[in-house]
């Protein structure tokens, strides 16, 4: 009792502090407003190796040449061999291939008569700039193609999936959200512990009966709770202004979005008691902003980048979430789809966690 | 002293790396009296205060305070004591109210009894008009008030205040101390730093401290009262020649200016030290008269803080 009324005291006294603090409150509503017609606007990049999966219904001496072809091209990067185009589809939703190649079993046959397409080119639009490739794809030269006349109907047909239309506000906003949300919580929290040293407070607080774990949580919640909303304002001003589909279950998206406000509040947390100054804290958070960014698949696609970057990648919290936002929102898939993501998250907020109490202790020395 | 001792700690000391903070500190503070530290910046006051507190843990050495050995059972004495910091830690951006309402919270002060404790406060401490103020616009004063009604809000046994009265006027500080000897009479503890020889004198017991070791303790007048030195005061037209004259005489321990008025300290193995003065000031022909005093708590101050050879002449 005694402590729930000391955790509500310290909830009651941060939400307090963040109200009178008019610059914080503006960034709360301002930061995701103001990114949000930002990134509204085009960001494409030139990929290659993009994961693909092929089903080779033909399996003819032609289609094999085919596929040899597009191997060669780089841009993709063939991983897996399946049977049906339902089989790709599958593959696509649960994020594991960003191009499908469909050969249909008459295919040399349409390769010959050129008003058909004879390859399907299933592409992740949900990916910003996957969907840019596929142009190039198309217009790949293919060595039996010789005929000198141009055929009326290209011999791949591109479908992409997801985001017919290729807006790209649609392929950033998913992103933007994990971005966001990465941002405002894990500087909120990562100065919230050493603006309180910085000030002296944290002197008298350590005095008090307060317990760590009362004065984190306490510190935390009102947080987690401004999260939320500012996920309802992303989704909501995405919708309005650049007709962003919530295709999944929004139960599912704010499950996600409440493991990975956890995950940044906990690693903000523990930023938090590793420095000694608020400059030191901002420091380190814009340290971890830039990767988190640049190598979370947010800008340029997973698959496109080094191997090393993309190791960097698998560790950063928001890698793992805009991956969950991407296909809840726009792939229509389930948490149950993505399984890995979520795990990672709960794990790294545990142990972020335990990491940031450990360090924290009611000591000066 | 047959009274009860609110503190008790035994060769208490805290190093930072080879710097000897505190060094082997023994303390009795008894219940219910105004207990001073006396010392300059760095001499382990502040240190020592944030080892009773819990806040240190000691190199070596023990402390009980008020029964509980620090730092062990320092989270079952947190609800017992009260501290203010040498920094106003307060909260800037919430008003008066607020804050002594937060710290009501925090310490679990029965829900029903909270309004109108913070009201007897703010009436106490003279507080009511800045009720809706912010703490961070108040002056000096108004905040060592606001600082002090926090520490005292859950009524603590016993009050540790780290150089309370570092940054308020002269006439703050005597409104402050006249609540300390109310809080006092009431039976709270206090345990206060402090630089200031006027705060020291006021104090019923205190310990001077430097460089982390206690080198005198007990009430201002047995201090007063044995200091191992002659107090001779020299009023001369011209002190700083006065001064020259006296200074390199191996049996002044040291030599004080105090407006036109010196302050010379003769060990007590010295027979005759207003001889030893008249004879020296008449060499170098300064005109002065001198009389013997009795030590003022700042001559204790300068004897007991000076290095041993001077000390000894």
């Amino acid at each position: 009792m005694k402590s729930l009324s000391r955790l509500m005291a310290v909830m009651r006294k941060e939400v307090r502090q963040m109200r009178r603090d008019r610059l914080t409150f503006a960034m709360i509503v301002g930061i995701p407003l103001m990114q949000l017609l930002l990134f509204g606007y085009a960001i494409n990049m030139d990929v290659r190796n993009l994961s693909t999966a092929i089903a080779d219904e033909a399996n003819t001496h032609l289609s094999r040449e085919f596929v040899a072809g597009l191997a060669a091209s780089q841009v993709t990067n063939i991983e897996y061999r399946v049977s049906t185009a339902a089989e790709l589809e599958r593959m696509m939703q649960a994020g594991e291939i960003s191009i499908g190649v469909a050969i249909p079993h008459d295919f040399d046959r349409r390769v010959a008569d050129d008003t058909r397409a004879a390859v399907h080119l299933l592409v992740d639009g949900s990916d910003p700039t996957i969907a840019g490739i596929a142009d190039k794809l198309r217009n790949m030269p293919i060595a039996f193609d010789t005929s000198a006349a141009p055929r009326k109907q290209g011999l791949i047909e591109v479908r992409p999936y997801y985001n017919p239309e290729r807006r790209t506000p649609m392929n950033v906003i998913p992103g933007l959200i994990a971005v966001i949300l990465m941002m405002t919580m894990m500087l909120f929290t990562a100065v919230a512990i050493v603006r309180e040293r910085e000030r002296g407070n944290l002197e008298l607080l350590i005095n008090t009966p307060v317990t760590s774990a009362e004065l984190m949580i306490g510190k935390v919640v009102p947080y987690i709770a401004i999260g939320l909303v500012q996920l309802a304002l992303i989704l909501l001003a995405g919708g309005l202004l650049f007709d962003v589909p919530v295709r999944g279950s929004i139960i599912d998206l704010y499950l996600a979005a409440g493991l990975f406000i956890a995950a940044n509040l906990a690693l903000g947390l523990f930023f938090s008691t590793a420095v000694k100054t608020q400059f030191q804290a901002m420091q380190l958070t814009f340290f971890l902003m830039l990767p988190s960014i640049l190598l979370s698949g947010f800008v340029f696609p997973f698959d496109g980048m080094p191997v090393v970057a993309q190791y960097l990648g698998e560790v950063l919290p928001t890698t793992h979430f805009i991956r969950l936002t991407r296909g809840i929102m726009l792939r229509e898939a389930t948490l149950g789809d993505l399984p890995g993501e979520l795990i990672y998250l709960g794990v790294f907020a545990i142990v972020a966690t335990t990491a940031a109490a450990l360090r924290f202790s009611k000591r000066l020395d | 002293m047959t009274r009860e001792l609110a503190i008790r700690a035994r060769g208490l000391s805290k190093h930072f790396g080879s710097l000897r903070a505190v060094d082997k500190l023994d303390l009795d503070v008894p219940k219910a009296s105004i207990y001073g530290f006396l010392g300059p910046n760095g001499s382990g006051k502040s240190t020592t205060i944030r080892m009773l507190c819990g806040l240190l843990t000691p190199t070596d050495g023990r402390a009980d305070v008020l029964g509980f050995e620090v730092p062990e059972h320092s989270k079952e004495l947190k609800p017992k004591i009260g501290y203010m910091t040498q920094r106003f830690s307060l909260f800037g951006d919430m008003t008066v109210a607020e804050n002594l309402e937060f710290i009501a919270e925090i310490y679990s002060f029965p829900a029903a009894h909270r309004a109108s404790r913070v009201d007897e406060l703010l009436e106490k401490y003279d507080l009511t008009e800045q009720r809706k103020q912010f703490a961070g616009t108040m002056s000096g004063g108004q905040r060592q008030r606001l600082a002090l009604a926090c520490a005292v809000l859950h009524h603590p046994e016993l009050l540790l205040l780290d150089e309370p009265t570092s940054a308020v006027d002269p006439q703050s500080r005597r409104d402050f101390w006249a609540n300390l000897f109310r809080l006092a009479e009431g039976g709270t503890t206090i345990l206060v730093s402090t630089h200031y020889m006027d705060e020291a004198e006021r104090c019923h017991r205190l310990a001077i401290l430097d460089h982390g070791v206690k080198v005198a303790d007990g009430s201002p007048r047995q201090l007063q009262s044995s200091t191992g030195m002659h107090v001779v005061e020299v009023l001369a037209d011209n002190p700083y020649h006065a001064q020259t004259a006296l200074i390199n005489i191996a049996m002044v321990a040291s030599v004080t200016q105090l407006g036109v008025r010196l302050r010379v300290l003769i060990p007590d193995s010295v027979d005759d030290p207003l001889a030893l003065v008249n004879q020296n000031l008449q060499k170098h022909k300064v005109p002065a008269q001198s009389r013997i005093v009795a030590a003022s708590l700042e001559d204790v101050f300068v004897a007991v803080t000076m290095n041993p050879e001077r000390r000894a002449a």
